[in-house]
């Protein structure tokens, strides 16, 4: 899935613009799906620019193939590695299980037990082992899958096994799998995040360039904005907010962002016929056209708010080049 | 004693304003029904918004420790590098120098404490949030605050669920009223552990009902019995008429369904239960006629 | 049925590789359907026991029935045991070939081992 290298010029790792909102059911993959197809549409009049790749990172409930319809020909295993102690060449001497955080292995006089699902795969118990008894194996939590979606998107996305507690090993394979490695200047992949502030998002929206939050105008939204702000601080990375469904609550959201110096880069005021529509797997773009130019310049804002990275240097030693979309 | 977990699969289908109608409804009930709540959904815990809460407790939750690498003794061999498989150490920048954690990135598994050849390593213990015990309208409260970018959510959600549980056998009361998170994954199954009975807020979208065939997968999975409630059911009839019909085809009972109601934002924005603050909103009587429903189901769960 | 084919790249008109437990991708076909998607084979890297890894992945994926040009002593160790029938490739050059093949009825099918295999390769214990 890597993106060649141009054949001249600009090489830059992509834009990555990671959609998240704290609370859930928001707008996040009704906002993230609009956006990717609005990118995708490009300026009329325009040759279409290369899709953007999306990413659905909601492992526990992915719903982005409602909107995006991908054809999802290509699939791998997540795996994560559970140890494997070979019987014979344990002493019992209880390393492994001393070793380990999670309690996933224990070792009663020479027999060993461990618990996979507690297992988060670290390789630990292996490297300590003093007898060498312990091989690693893998155990399967989930599934990867990608496609071209609507529009030409290349798109990918991670389902978690039912019964599976941990969401982030499956995230992490995601990314790996699906962002692609630098290349030609201007490239997009936009990252759908899980709802929360937990250790799922935060494994969604790291190493991204700018985070997107989708908030409510109500109490609930509010509060739980505070906390996806606290956690793009954390991460460090900037961000702006989109508030859905306007109209229907107070204004907590507004004051809160202004006090934060949060930019509201769109508002979508709450609408029964676009509830209906998103409700059957319809984007905000094919609902009301209007919104595909509003996308294409948020993006546009975003790149200025991003834009002050370092330079890359293109591979023939030319000029250096800024990172982003060209302009139309 | 029982306990009753409120879940969705995908957020925002309106567990907490369900949870929050429950509690006011089992306050009031004829005769009411004294239960302990707990807002499980740590991350992003609104029921407080809805029950005006007084705080009688507060205790600081320390979650996993991290490494923490001591720079004077570290050589740069970078084996904690070489070991690491959450991407959590950090190189030294420009030239040799000492290695570094990432605190948000570090998973806690103190594999490069064992391996670090100086033993330069530590593991220091993280304060994750915080746990609160309050005195609500309805009835005692358990609640939580997770850091953001935090882990261990599903270990705050299993702590403040014991506590509300070893409460409700003391105390007496009935049953423990339990607003769930969203997904699947660690903090619903800590959230549902125990349960007696689940109620599942579907909305009639079509993530909705991906989602909520993924979560009774899950209460399938764990063994808890569920029922369902179809929320906002009007906005999407088709959508609506797609739940029942999964359900009935697997043997999962609808325990009522709830108009979209703008009442229920109104009464968020009051900062109470829909249910006390228009009972005569179509949402309220709705939810009166589910919670008669499970309330009845909860009472027979468990034996 | 679900039948799979080991190949070179993700698609069903790609050639076919004749290894099955380091084969690049193993092309699922629904036989009743002609519905396909491609599965990464992550036993490609295994430094030893890619056979039976790729055998347990196969299984996993509910194969009825597997194409390819060998089966190792572990490979077809897990297959057997899991019902899974395994053919040899034939003259098929791509997936789509070789499912046309079977269907055909003339593709040989396998009843034991057919190479050595490498690590460990002593049919499991």
């Amino acid at each position: 899935m890597a993106a060649a290298a141009g054949s001249r010029g600009a090489v830059a790792p992509p834009l990555r613009i990671a959609v998240a909102s704290g609370k859930g059911g928001t707008g996040k993959t009704t906002v993230a799906s609009s956006l990717a197809l609005s990118l995708a549409q490009g300026e009329p009049g325009l040759p279409p620019p290369p899709p953007p790749y999306f990413l659905d990172c909601d492992v526990e409930g992915p719903n982005a193939h409602l909107f995006l319809k991908p054809d999802l020909r290509r699939r791998r295993d997540v795996l994560t590695s559970i140890p494997h102690v070979d019987a014979a060449k344990c002493s019992g001497c209880g390393k492994c299980a001393e070793v380990c955080q999670y309690h996933a292995i224990a070792v009663l006089g020479k027999k060993t037990l461990v618990f996979s699902q507690l297992c988060h795969g670290c390789g630990s118990c292996t490297l300590v082992c003093p007898e060498g008894a312990i091989t690693e194996e893998p155990r399967v939590t989930g599934v990867l899958e990608a496609g071209r979606a609507a529009g030409g998107i290349p798109f990918a996305r991670g389902v978690l096994d039912v019964g599976e507690p941990m969401a982030t090993p499956a995230i992490r394979q995601l990314k790996k799998w699906a962002i692609p490695a630098p290349g030609p200047a201007g490239a997009v992949v936009i990252l759908d995040a899980p709802p929360g502030t937990s250790c799922p998002v935060v494994e969604a929206a790291r190493g991204c360039d700018y985070l997107l939050l989708v908030t409510e105008p109500t109490p609930f939204g509010l509060h739980d904005l505070r906390l996806a702000a606290e956690v793009a601080a954390e991460l460090g990375m900037p961000a702006g907010v989109i508030i859905n469904r306007d109209g229907i609550g107070d204004a907590g959201v507004d004051a809160f962002c202004a006090q934060a110096g949060l930019p509201v880069l769109m508002r979508i005021p709450f609408e029964r016929t676009i509830a209906e529509g998103v409700a059957q797997g319809q984007t905000l773009v094919e609902i009301h056209p209007e919104y595909a130019p509003r996308f294409r310049a948020l993006v546009a804002t975003v790149l200025e708010q991003v834009g002050s990275q370092p330079m890359t240097s293109s591979p023939s030693g030319a000029e250096p080049v800024r990172r982003g979309r060209a302009r139309p | 004693m029982k306990q009753l977990v409120i879940l969705s699969g995908k957020g925002g289908t309106g567990k907490t304003s369900v949870a929050a109608a429950f509690t006011h409804l089992a306050a009031q009930g004829e005769p009411p029904m004294r239960a302990v709540l707990v807002d499980a959904d740590v991350d992003a815990a609104n029921l407080e918004l809805v029950l005006s809460p007084r705080p009688l407790e507060t205790h600081e939750f320390i979650g996993g420790p991290v490494a923490a690498i001591d720079a004077t003794l570290c050589r740069g061999c970078g084996t904690c590098y070489d070991v690491c498989r959450f991407d959590a150490v950090l190189p030294p920048s420009g030239g040799p120098g000492p290695y570094d954690i990432d605190p948000i990135a570090c998973e806690g598994c103190a594999a490069c404490v064992y391996q670090c050849p100086e033993q330069a390593i530590r593991m220091a213990p993280q304060p994750a949030g915080r746990w609160f015990r309050s005195d609500s309208r309805y009835g005692p409260l358990f609640h939580a605050a997770l850091r953001p970018a935090q882990e261990n959510s599903g270990k705050l959600v299993t702590l403040v669920k014991q506590l509300a549980r070893l409460l409700a056998l003391d105390g007496g009361y009935e049953a423990v009223l339990v607003d769930g998170p969203p997904g699947i994954g660690c903090a619903v199954i800590s959230a549902a552990s125990g349960a007696d009975l689940a109620l599942i807020v579907a909305e009639p979208t079509a993530a909705g009902i991906h989602d909520m065939a993924r979560v009774l997968g899950t209460t399938a999975h764990f063994r808890i019995p569920a029922l369902v409630c179809i929320n906002k059911a009007d906005i999407y009839p088709q959508g609506a008429s797609e739940i029942a019909a999964y359900c009935a085809a697997n043997g999962v009972e609808v325990a009522g369904t709830i108009p979209f109601d703008p009442a229920v934002t109104e009464a968020m924005v009051q900062g109470e239960p829909v249910t006390a603050h228009a009972p005569d909103a179509p949402a309220a009587r709705a939810l009166a006629a589910v919670w008669q429903r499970v309330s009845a189901e909860l009472l027979t769960q468990g034996g | 049925m679900k039948l799979i084919v080991t190949a070179t790249a993700p698609d069903i008109d790609a050639a076919v590789d004749p290894r099955f437990g380091r084969g690049a991708y193993f092309i699922e076909i629904d036989t009743e359907t002609g519905q396909w998607h491609a599965h990464e084979n992550q036993a490609v890297n295994a430094s030893g026991g890619a056979g039976s890894q790729a055998a347990q992945a196969v299984v996993r994926q509910g194969a009825g029935a597997v194409v390819s040009g060998d089966f190792g002593p572990n490979a077809h160790l897990v297959l057997a045991a899991a019902d899974v029938r395994m053919y040899l490739l034939g003259t098929s050059k791509t997936p789509r070939e070789a499912a046309a093949a079977l269907a055909a009825g003339s593709l040989p099918e396998v009843s034991g081992p057919t190479s050595p295999g490498h690590h460990g390769g002593r049919g499991g214990q």
